[in-house]
């Protein structure tokens, strides 16, 4: 199998699974740092959300694994799973740690308001929108996938990196912008997040499908049968992340929409039926 | 509020999740049982148009959506403690009833999305298909309109 960028360069390729692991401990750290400061105050961190953001990591680092990267390499299907693990399921992890709460609750005030006041910012609310993430998000798959973008990225080292990071951060800023807990200054509410929900559910599977029937990615060397079973690991492997991130969603703020359909549903007009007495208040 | 207008809104509120929860819970079976166990329903029709494709994706997707927000609706009915038994059922058999037909009809014959199966006289099929889903609508308003008919039941039991 044509494997150029882990070929001759395993020297490079070592090098960054070493920094990217190293970028993972960093994280981990700093997040088990502040836990452990949070757990003496009055409303102490929950442990479960530590366990979140720790999983998030651990999910992390097996898709930056040697194993799994080779597995990529090889197959269209390990390139699905390590996505998947990159940019469905980790993100959720780490999103539902509540990473964000766990350093406004650390900062000092001064430092608190600032990083709030950048949350607020236009360029961050922007890209933090539930709509901007979507099109980078999903968007971005239709972009790798249906066009020449997927075959470049397999013998560039940078492009491929990057088409990583991008996966990463994009389902991050997505599955936050949907169900993250985290807060931020005037968030959209939980009605555009369901339909967006739906909408990058709809797209994933569409694309999916899309690339079983026409054969994408196109000018690979996965044969027919291989891109194929990576299709439909991308379908059924998206339905699990979206029914976890759905869930996620109804649990954080489902809440909300609980109450808006009951106040619709009692602004009908009573039926009266014979004998009854007439609603009061 | 009236005790009338309690029963109503607990019957409501119970069919509403219930209905979410059927209409989820008939298409994971049929994913379950056609697609997966018996191999029936194909990934893809090579028959099926662009709008059958798309429509597919954006119903899919609703289809995991409710069953995620029925059982958190349900939930929540059982929490405030409203929920009406009877109603419930009926709500879930209208949910599943509901998905059947309009899976039969729209989904297998006008979309030509999936059929029931390949290589075989698929009138049979489709008709059965289709009853079912009648079969299970028909039960679902009946025993709503009973629900509705013989007033408030008594709270189920927390076990």
């Amino acid at each position: 199998m044509h494997d150029s960028i882990h070929g001759t360069t395993d020297g490079t390729a070592s090098t960054l699974t070493l920094l990217v692991y190293a970028l993972l401990a960093a994280m981990l750290c700093l997040y088990l740092v502040g836990a452990a400061r949070e757990r003496r105050a009055p409303r102490a961190w929950s442990a479960r959300r530590t366990l979140c953001f720790a999983a998030g990591i651990a999910l992390l680092a097996l898709a930056a694994a040697p194993w799994t990267v080779s597995w990529a390499h090889a197959d269209l299907r390990g390139h699905m799973a390590q996505h998947l693990l990159l940019g469905m399921f980790a993100p959720l992890a780490l999103v539902l740690g509540a990473p964000g709460t766990l350093l406004l609750r650390a900062l000092p005030n001064r430092p608190a308001r600032r990083v709030v006041a950048l949350l607020g910012a236009s360029p961050v609310r922007v890209l933090s929108h539930p709509l901007a993430a979507l099109l980078l998000d999903i968007g971005g798959m239709y972009v790798l996938y249906l066009t020449p973008l997927y075959a470049a990225s397999t013998t560039n080292a940078a492009l491929h990196a990057f088409v990583h990071v991008h996966f990463a951060v994009s389902g991050y800023l997505f599955t936050w912008s949907i169900a993250g807990p985290d807060p931020a200054p005037r968030r959209p509410g939980v009605e555009l997040r369901l339909l967006v929900l739906l909408a990058a559910a709809a797209a994933h599977g569409i694309l999916a499908k899309l690339m079983y029937v026409h054969g994408w990615p196109r000018g690979t060397a996965h044969s027919a049968a291989e891109i194929e079973a990576a299709a439909k690991w991308m379908y059924y492997g998206g339905d699990a992340a979206e029914l976890l991130l759905a869930a996620a969603f109804f649990a954080r703020f489902g809440a909300g929409i609980l109450s808006r359909i009951d106040t619709l549903s009692c602004r009908r007009p009573a039926r009266r039926t014979r004998g009854a007495r007439p609603a009061r208040g | 509020m009236s005790e009338h207008d309690r029963d109503r809104t607990s019957r409501r509120a119970s069919m509403r999740a219930t209905i979410l929860i059927g209409i989820g819970v008939m298409a994971a079976v049929d994913e379950i049982v056609f697609h997966q166990l018996l191999g029936w329903h194909h990934f893809y029709d090579a028959s099926t148009p662009m709008i059958g494709l798309l429509s597919d994706g954006l119903l899919h997707a609703a289809e995991l959506i409710a069953i995620v927000a029925g059982f958190f609706m349900f939930s929540s009915v059982r929490r405030r403690q409203m929920l009406a038994p009877r109603a419930a059922w009926a709500g879930f058999l209208i949910g599943a009833g509901g998905f059947q037909i309009f899976d039969g009809i729209v989904d297998h014959k006008l979309l030509r999305v999936h059929q029931i199966r390949y290589g075989v006289d698929i009138v049979p099929y489709d008709v059965a298909w289709i009853a079912f889903g009648l079969v299970l609508l028909v039960a679902g308003l009946v025993l709503a309109r009973r629900a509705r008919a013989q007033g408030p039941e008594p709270a189920p039991s927390l076990e």
